[in-house]
């Protein structure tokens, strides 16, 4: 049966999403396709490079160990334009809230998201509250709108990942949506798993300055395994990774193991995956980890000239390799 | 480190699997019965470790993959009512009836709530007095006795909204189904740790004496499968075909007799029917009629009539699948039509299916 409605799985990053902005929405705004496949907008605006994005948070709780929806507007846009390679300078925020939301928990929201764009360097600097009925919207939607400029030089663009290059995340992956998933659903961990939620842009600035540096993404929705599957079919290479490079935290683990889900899908809001030139690897590993958000970063694999163009190749601690897959809607528990 | 250790133990596991193996390379079959162990295996590459004439046979181990079309069709009549908020585990959610599925539903505007368990399907009912929580008793020996706790502390609470559809299997009496069908070539069961850790070891001792076949109950770990599939081998070579237990760390023998009371108090055994195994005796759990202002059916006069068999007339093969009768493979539909995205059969959707497992993980080079 083919779904003829916008199912949640349309909105997971995984393969609906794709068919959805492929087959519907670039061709309705017929996108050309010689954009810079970029996490941000690039233009020229008089003789500035400019990097614009705009991104939409309706995550529930809204209050979440490690941060709030609030923290997450502000970092979620600052590292769409971190990792376009551009210096993000000013955030919109446009505030959807429901009906009887309490205002101290709006206040507490802004403050938070004011808090983190001013620590990273980044003014809000004009927005718009719409209230609508109650039951109309769960609590409170927030949209930020983010502008930057972009050095000349920079072009993080994923066409120029050749064989050999080597794949970087900079630290344990799934700390968000485990963080998300164990607030939601009120499961306790011995030591609470703290979501990474985190503004890049200083990460970014440090590890562009060490050279090297040919594309970075932040792994959000869908997790690690999406964005390299993305980064893969762009560049029309193929990427082979080890599972046991890959850094996750033991309880994220035990909680994957517990729910019947996999860390390499579950999002992350303060981690990049790299990918960086093997002669760089000691100057960006070093710029990595002489940042507080960058200390866990670990080579994961290696870009290679295989046939497979497009597919992400993952060995597993037991040697046998098979092919990373697409996220295929949301992932659902399992029942024993 | 621990990786490297690990790898060690598995090389060596193989490396007895490899001398304990057939010398004349006959096909040896073995089926794993719980979706988790066919999820394990898959991730983990076992069934590629193994020597070819080692088979692993997927069985009706998925709770999800083995409920009859006629009971989503029943999901869907629950879900229209006004007052209705089902409560499911996220595996049911996506699996299709020619009526559509509850997430289709959910789109249409049904209410439908994703629980992690039963508990939280009780609280919800809890904190919306004015709306009737349906949950959706789904799972075999492991989940039933959580969802009997439930309804025992809806009931000493006097909750008037909560209730279940109780559609809970137990385990035995597939396997003795299997077992009967001539056209199912087993020479061995790993055993559910997890459903174990409730029934202990006894229920499946005829699966030895009647039918001379052996059975190791496992953990879920690739050095639990390994073992397992070491110690049937052992009783294959020495012809000693018994029930044992890999999974120590996990059970006592008896299993879990408190859990099993709590059950008791809850359910009687009845027959049930099986996708792909037909009506099976004595193999499901109905809700004891004392508790029927707990049982969804009752409540909201569902009957199920037609379990006639349903014959795919779109050539989904779940039915023969979940015997291990045929592979994933083949199946016409497997991964062209029918992909976790738009699942046809009930064994592409849950993880622990044994096609969404195929399809996911068997993409090896």
């Amino acid at each position: 049966m083919t779904a003829e409605k916008i199912l949640l799985a349309h909105g997971s990053g995984g393969k609906l999403t794709q068919q959805l902005i492929e087959n519907i929405i670039y061709p309705i705004f017929k996108h050309n396709d010689g954009h810079d496949l970029l996490d941000a907008a690039l233009m020229c605006i008089g003789s500035s490079r400019v990097a614009l994005t705009t991104d939409s948070f309706v995550i529930s709780p809204i209050f979440f160990p490690g941060g709030d929806i609030g923290k997450l507007a502000a970092c979620g846009t600052i590292n769409d334009l971190a990792v376009s390679g551009a210096k993000p300078l000013a955030l919109t925020v446009g505030l959807i809230v429901e009906e009887g939301f309490p205002l101290q928990d709006f206040k507490k929201i802004l403050v938070s998201l004011k808090a983190t764009a001013e620590a990273a360097g980044v003014s809000v600097v004009t927005g718009d509250t719409k209230v609508v009925e109650k039951g109309n919207a769960d609590k409170i939607y927030i949209n930020t709108t983010g502008i930057g400029t972009v050095d000349d030089g920079i072009n993080l663009n994923p066409k120029n990942i050749t064989p050999g290059d080597l794949i970087v995340v900079s630290g344990p992956v799934g700390d968000h949506g485990m963080a998300i998933i164990s607030q939601r659903e009120g499961i306790a961990f011995q030591s609470p798993i703290i979501s990474d939620c985190a503004a890049l842009n200083g990460l970014t600035e440090g590890v562009l300055a060490s050279g090297g540096i040919l594309c970075m993404r932040d792994p959000t929705r869908g997790g690690v395994a999406t964005t390299l599957l993305e980064l893969a079919e762009q560049s029309q290479m193929m990427f082979e990774i080890k599972e046991d490079n890959i850094p996750v935290r033991p309880a994220v683990t035990a909680g994957c193991d517990m729910l019947g889900l996999d860390p390499l899908y579950l999002a992350n809001e303060g981690k990049l995956v790299l990918i960086i030139k093997p002669h760089k690897e000691r100057e960006v590993l070093t710029a990595l980890s002489s940042h507080p958000l960058g200390k866990g970063c670990e080579i994961i694999g290696q870009v290679t000239a295989e046939d497979k163009k497009g597919r992400v190749l993952l060995e597993n601690s037991l040697g046998v390799k098979r092919l990373v897959s697409k996220l295929e809607g949301p992932m659902l528990p399992r029942i024993c | 480190m621990k990786a490297t250790m690990d790898k060690r133990h598995i090389q060596n596991q193989l490396a007895a699997i490899n001398r304990l193996n057939a010398k004349d390379e006959t096909i040896i079959r073995f089926m794993e019965v719980c979706g988790t162990h066919t999820h394990a295996i898959g991730k983990s590459g076992i069934r590629q470790l193994l020597p070819d004439n080692i088979q692993l046979i997927s069985g009706p181990g998925c709770p999800v993959c083995v409920t009859h079309e006629q009971e989503i069709e029943a999901f869907l009549s629950l879900a229209a009512r006004e007052n209705v908020v089902i409560a499911t585990f996220g595996d049911m959610l996506r699996v299709p009836c020619s009526r559509g599925s509850l997430d289709e539903a959910r789109g249409e505007g049904a209410r439908v709530k994703v629980v992690y368990s039963p508990l939280e399907a009780l609280s919800l009912a809890e904190r919306n007095k004015h709306l009737e929580i349906v949950f959706l008793g789904v799972g075999f020996e492991t989940t039933a006795p959580l969802v009997a706790a439930s309804m025992i502390k809806a009931q000493k609470n006097g909750l008037k909204n909560f209730s279940v559809y109780s559609l809970h299997k137990v385990i035995p009496p597939a396997l003795e189904v299997l077992l009967l069908d001539e056209r199912v070539q087993l020479n061995g069961f790993i055993l559910p740790g997890h459903v174990s850790t409730i029934i202990g070891e006894k229920p499946y001792q005829f699966i030895a004496e009647r039918f001379n076949k052996g059975g190791v109950i496992a953990g879920f770990a690739p050095h639990d499968i390994l073992e397992a599939i070491i110690m049937l081998l052992k009783q294959r070579n020495d012809v000693k075909p018994e029930i044992t237990i890999q999974y120590n760390r996990g059970m006592n023998a008896d299993g879990n007799p408190a859990a099993r009371q709590v059950l008791e108090q809850v359910f009687v055994i009845d027959d049930a029917w099986w996708r792909g195994l037909g009506m099976l005796k004595n193999s499901g759990l109905r809700i004891r009629e004392e508790l029927q202002e707990l049982d969804a059916a009752k409540k909201f006069g569902i009957v199920v009539k037609d379990y006639t068999e349903e014959v795919p007339d779109n050539g989904c093969a779940c039915g023969e699948i979940l015997k291990g009768i045929k592979l994933p493979g083949d199946c016409a539909l497997f991964g062209k039509k029918c992909t976790p995205s738009y699942p046809i059969g009930p064994c592409m959707v849950s993880s622990e299916g044994t096609c969404a497992a195929y399809y996911r993980y068997s993409q090896y080079c």
